[in-house]
């Protein structure tokens, strides 16, 4: 099915109160920023779990949302850069699961292409295998990792076509292309929308069968941060 | 050379050859690029989904979207190529990184390593460390021989929560370099004009010395 075009606002309102949110980006490249911002001005919808590599950082993205106290859990590879992030997670403001950045990405992509779940030997053995089981493989300590799975995954492209189809640019690839496909409802924010056949077909990274909702962005990275910050 | 971290980036710059794939941590790791000889090549991988790392950019050439692990600003280097994370972390615990190079808080001397977390610190993050120093075929580990608080930093035993265990292959500080050898630690060089003894007084791991 052909992805539904809609506004940051009306796609947004579809994020039910308890959701599962994946979001991507590798701290603000590649983070859907105007879909974050209308799901801070727009949408009261609470108790999220927000699966991201940063939970944002302080007062800026995803750090919006902490503010409004939205945010039940977190899932990230790295929270410190968001030192509001840390701060609520230490003290028990929010639930939180830290996965090193690998294992995060592959149990998305897993999630994604119906993988039930995977040994890995990074963190066998280390603090952050508590509570995953082990298994020594070829002598290799590994534990088990669970696919994750998003309700509705926000994700940024810089170029995409009308059907949905999407293609990254640059670092701001990372988490999106895994995240796009983990989403039960998947929205993706572009830069430029492209009338269908608008790409070699080859020249494609995410298929727009992964996309429900497209919407126009209106946000850019230079907005948020300010040209070569 | 007055600067300790200039020392150990300029020995660990050495310890590179041509045509390797390398992912450089932040900090000293950072510093190797700028003392490598030119006709070293090598293919620099940044875990954020990037092969062909280049230098900083010019001001003015700043492209937001191409940043290295570190959110700091790169360029690309001819044949550079991006992916997306998974793929990226596929290539590092899939044994295809050739040697990474970063820091850490202790080593002990059966080449465990403690680099992501303080107990009762500020931070909270683990980002691409324990996928580094597990999946890349040789592991070097760059950083002052003891802390700001003169504890030694190379210990018999990790006492900080660990990345991983028994992957350092070569450590390199201000005054020494060490590698592991068949699970034994051995000192092998002595830099920027230490002696044995500094060595000793600055590392409480067991060690043998084995200079050239």
């Amino acid at each position: 099915m052909a992805a539904r075009q809609l506004s940051a606002e009306e796609a947004i309102a579809e994020v039910k109160n308890g959701a599962t949110i994946m979001v991507g980006g590798f701290g603000l490249v590649g983070a859907p920023l105007t879909l974050i911002d209308a799901l801070v001005e727009h949408s009261t919808a609470t108790d999220l779990t927000i699966i991201s590599n940063n939970t944002g950082e302080a007062g800026r993205g995803l750090g919006l949302l902490l503010r409004q106290g939205r945010i039940k859990k977190a899932i990230a590879s790295f929270f410190t850069s968001n030192p509001e992030a840390v701060e609520a997670a230490m003290s028990g403001a929010i639930e939180y699961e830290l996965l090193p950045q690998g294992t995060l990405a592959e149990a998305i992509r897993a999630g994604g292409a119906g993988i039930g779940g995977f040994y890995t030997p990074v963190g066998a053995r280390t603090e952050l295998a508590e509570g995953h089981e082990e298994r020594v493989i070829d002598g290799v300590p590994h534990i088990l990792q669970s696919p994750l799975h998003a309700d509705v995954s926000l994700v940024y492209a810089t170029w995409g076509d009308e059907l949905g189809n999407l293609r990254y640019r640059r670092t701001a690839q990372n988490f999106n292309p895994a995240m796009a496909s983990a989403g039960a409802l998947t929205i993706a924010e572009v830069a430029e929308i492209r009338p269908v056949g608008g790409f070699e077909p080859e020249d494609i990274h995410t298929p727009h069968l992964y996309v429900n909702r497209l919407v126009q962005s209106t946000l850019s990275l230079a907005d948020v941060q300010g040209p070569g910050a | 050379m007055s600067d300790a971290r200039d020392v150990i980036a300029a020995r660990a710059a050495q310890e590179l050859h041509s045509g390797e794939v390398v992912n450089l941590g932040i900090g000293i790791p950072n510093r190797i690029p700028g003392f490598l000889d030119p006709d070293v090549e090598i293919f620099l991988h940044t875990e954020n989904g990037l092969l062909g790392v280049g230098p900083r950019p010019a001001e003015g050439e700043v492209d937001l979207e191409l940043i290295d692990a570190g959110k700091k600003p790169v360029t690309l280097m001819p044949g550079a190529a991006a992916f997306d994370s998974a793929s990226s972390f596929a290539m590092i615990r899939g044994g295809h990184i050739d040697t990474v190079v970063l820091g850490a808080l202790e080593v002990s001397e059966t080449g465990d390593i403690a680099n992501w977390k303080i107990p009762g610190g500020k931070a909270l993050g683990v980002g691409g460390a324990m996928d580094l120093v597990t999946g890349a075929r040789r592991v070097i580990v760059t950083m002052t021989a003891t802390t700001p608080e003169g504890a030694p930093k190379l210990v018999p035993t990790c006492t900080l929560p660990l990345t991983a265990s028994g992957v350092v292959k070569v450590v390199i500080t201000e005054h020494a370099v060490f590698r592991l050898v068949d699970g034994e630690l051995v000192l092998t060089e002595l830099l920027d004009g230490a002696t044995e003894e500094t060595v000793a007084a600055e590392t409480s791991a067991r060690y043998r010395a084995e200079l050239g």
